[in-house]
């Protein structure tokens, strides 16, 4: 007795689109990294002949024949006023997301605030700049440009990254945890505060992380808020240098000692940015891993 | 304060309930988170209020010719802005065309086809894309892209002198073009994020089936992948059309930077965001409102843009992860990394 099945192969005509379709794939795949490859190529070899231990210490002189001078003023001044900006945006990121998980869940009103926090999301930085321009630095509060209200504009910026994230964060916390917390009998604020937000740490952390990468690279908000400054200042309500407007005005500039201090200084600000990115991913991997 | 914890029996209240006092707190909380919540919603609405006055003065004294009207010349104080628009909106195609085929296939390759062990590595490679800061997007196409792309434009558009809009003009170093690719690159690893998101709702199931019934695996993408994320899709390519409308630092570097309609895709033009970035500094009067009023039709257009993108994707994600999962992303664009 012999049982014969005959499977009818995959005609050529379609192994041939198959392998025609893989390769087409992949060769946009490679194409897509393509960019990648070539702008820490060209960001490396150019960046790196910038760097020079005066290169980060000293500030820059703005004098367009002599010596550039460095960048120092330029790091201080986007550290200074991303922190300002995460000490803004964070918590109030964060509270947003409490209400929207632990109180508002299901009503139309926290359905309503999520829909805005998305459309946040959307609105172009330079638009965050002009609104900051038009009630902060118009109505002349405290001066006219200072790194305060590029802070500002940048934690609007911020927000809806730090909310959305942290919401996803403080869903993850299983309901069992707050459950077990109410019926020892804790209050809700202490379940909030000793379970809640200690079990999602690690998602919180990571959200607002990638937002303050996402604020350190901004340009088009700091430029009609905080302007430009060359020296550091630990005052908040000058104007200050930062990397990203450092940058954005010695590529324009056409002395070619200038451009390289533009090079530089974006290496620099790629490497902050990625620090922090890759720091964000390993707090990422590892609260999963626990 | 004893007496709170000792449960007494008294009328209308429940025996194991604190005291209002000790239930303060907890009120403060809600109230007080309910508040920041609010606040979210005044702020959107302050700041379109805001912005509208601002730019009343330009939009009553231009009305639709604002956007309608060629001919923006701020040495003669006249603020028609059709060739923003237009310089916003053709980059952005362009940017679209070239971005999401690349995008697509690149989510369709790392989630399907690529094998195992290498799909971390390939998409925290793209997702690398995104922590580029926009402002060395502007470095590198200065000084890189834009100079070494001008021999290739150059013959491009003298073979293709027949085909309108194409060929014809002579290329300038910054254009449309440069632009355009500079964008596509930047909304690449957004739009293969939310693919690659939306992918990965494909049911296994839809998979097996078509791979059971004999397809190939590229008969498989089609039959089960692409139909069923299409509307995931077409979201992701939405909201990257959403930041590449807004772009500005990175675009006003390559664009060239005249208020005119080029004539051709290697012309040099302006857009919105960049006319914003550019002139704002320098403005007065009439020229400022005119400059506020680019920013409230380029937050129109980003808002409609960004409206139809989260409609569609909350349509693709076919309620099987949420709005959550997906809001991570869309919400973490610069990240992912």
């Amino acid at each position: 007795m012999s049982v014969t099945f005959t499977l009818s192969p995959v005609s050529s005509r379609r192994r041939r689109t198959d392998r025609a379709m893989w390769g087409v794939l992949l060769a946009l795949t490679v194409l897509a990294l393509i960019p990648l490859v070539l702008i820490v190529y060209y960001l490396l070899r150019k960046g790196l002949g910038a760097w020079s231990p005066s290169f980060f210490t000293t500030d820059p002189t703005g004098s367009f024949f002599g010596d550039p001078g460095g960048i120092r003023s330029a790091i201080l001044g986007s550290l200074e006023i991303v922190a300002l900006a995460s000490i803004i945006a964070v918590p109030i990121g964060i509270g947003v997301a409490l209400y929207l998980t632990e109180y508002g869940r299901g009503s139309w009103f926290a359905g309503s605030v999520r829909y805005f926090v998305d459309v946040m999301t959307g609105v172009p930085s330079i638009v965050f700049g002009l609104f900051v321009y038009i009630v902060l630095v118009t109505s002349h509060i405290g001066g006219n440009f200072a790194a305060w209200k590029g802070a500002v504009a940048l934690a609007l910026l911020m927000l809806p990254i730090v909310a959305r994230s942290a919401e996803v964060a403080l869903l993850l916390v299983p309901n069992g945890l707050r459950e077990a917390a109410l019926a020892l009998g804790a209050p809700r604020w202490r379940m909030l505060l000793r379970v809640v937000l200690p079990t999602a740490a690690p998602g919180l952390l990571t959200g607002s992380l990638l937002a303050v990468a996402r604020a350190m690279g901004e340009t088009a908000p700091l430029l009609f808020t905080v302007t430009f400054a060359l020296g550091a200042t630990a005052n908040l309500g000058q104007p200050m240098n930062t990397l990203p407007y450092m940058v954005f005005t010695d590529i324009q500039s056409p002395r070619a000692a200038i451009v390289q201090i533009a090079w530089g200084a974006g290496l620099t600000l790629v490497a902050l940015v990625l620090i922090l990115n890759l720091l964000a991913r390993a707090i990422e991997r590892r609260s999963h891993m626990a | 304060m004893a007496e709170a914890t000792i449960p007494t029996v008294r009328a209308g209240r429940s025996t194991f309930e604190r005291p209002r006092t000790a239930r303060l707190p907890d009120r403060a909380l809600k109230w007080g988170l309910s508040a920041l919540a609010a606040m979210i919603l005044v702020i959107i609405a302050y700041f379109f209020a805001r912005l509208l006055g601002e730019s009343s003065g330009a939009f009553k004294r231009y009305g639709l010719s604002f956007v309608l009207g060629n001919d923006w010349d701020s040495s003669r104080g006249i603020y028609h802005g059709a060739a923003l628009l237009v310089g916003t909106l053709i980059t952005s195609t362009i940017g679209l065309l070239i971005g999401v085929p690349v995008a697509v296939s690149s989510a369709l390759f790392i989630n399907e086809l690529c094998p195992r062990r290498a799909r971390g590595l390939l998409s925290a490679l793209v997702d690398l894309l995104a922590a580029v800061p926009s402002v060395v997007y502007g470095l590198w196409g200065v000084f890189f892209l834009a100079p070494k792309l001008q021999p290739a434009e150059r013959w491009l558009a003298s073979t293709l002198s027949f085909v309108p809009w194409l060929g014809g003009g002579t290329p300038t170093l910054f254009n449309y073009f440069i632009a355009g690719l500079i964008l596509a690159i930047m909304i690449l690893p957004i739009v293969s994020a939310i693919s690659r998101e939306v992918m990965a709702t494909v049911p296994a199931e839809h998979k097996e089936a078509a791979l059971a019934l004999g397809a190939t695996r590229w008969e498989m993408i089609r039959m089960a992948v692409l139909p069923y994320s299409r509307a995931g899709i077409s979201g992701g390519a939405m909201l990257g059309l959403g930041r590449a409308l807004g772009e500005t630092i990175a675009v006003v570097l390559v664009i060239g930077d005249a208020p005119v309609i080029g004539h051709h895709l290697f012309s040099q033009g302006y857009s919105l965001a960049a006319v914003i970035a550019n002139e704002f500094g320098e403005a007065q009067g009439v020229h400022v409102s005119a400059l506020f009023a680019a920013g409230v039709v380029l937050f129109v257009l980003t808002l409609t843009v960004n409206v139809v993108a989260r409609w569609f994707v909350a349509r693709g994600s076919h309620g099987t992860r949420g709005t959550g999962a997906t809001g991570m992303t869309v919400a973490a664009p610069a990240g992912e990394a």
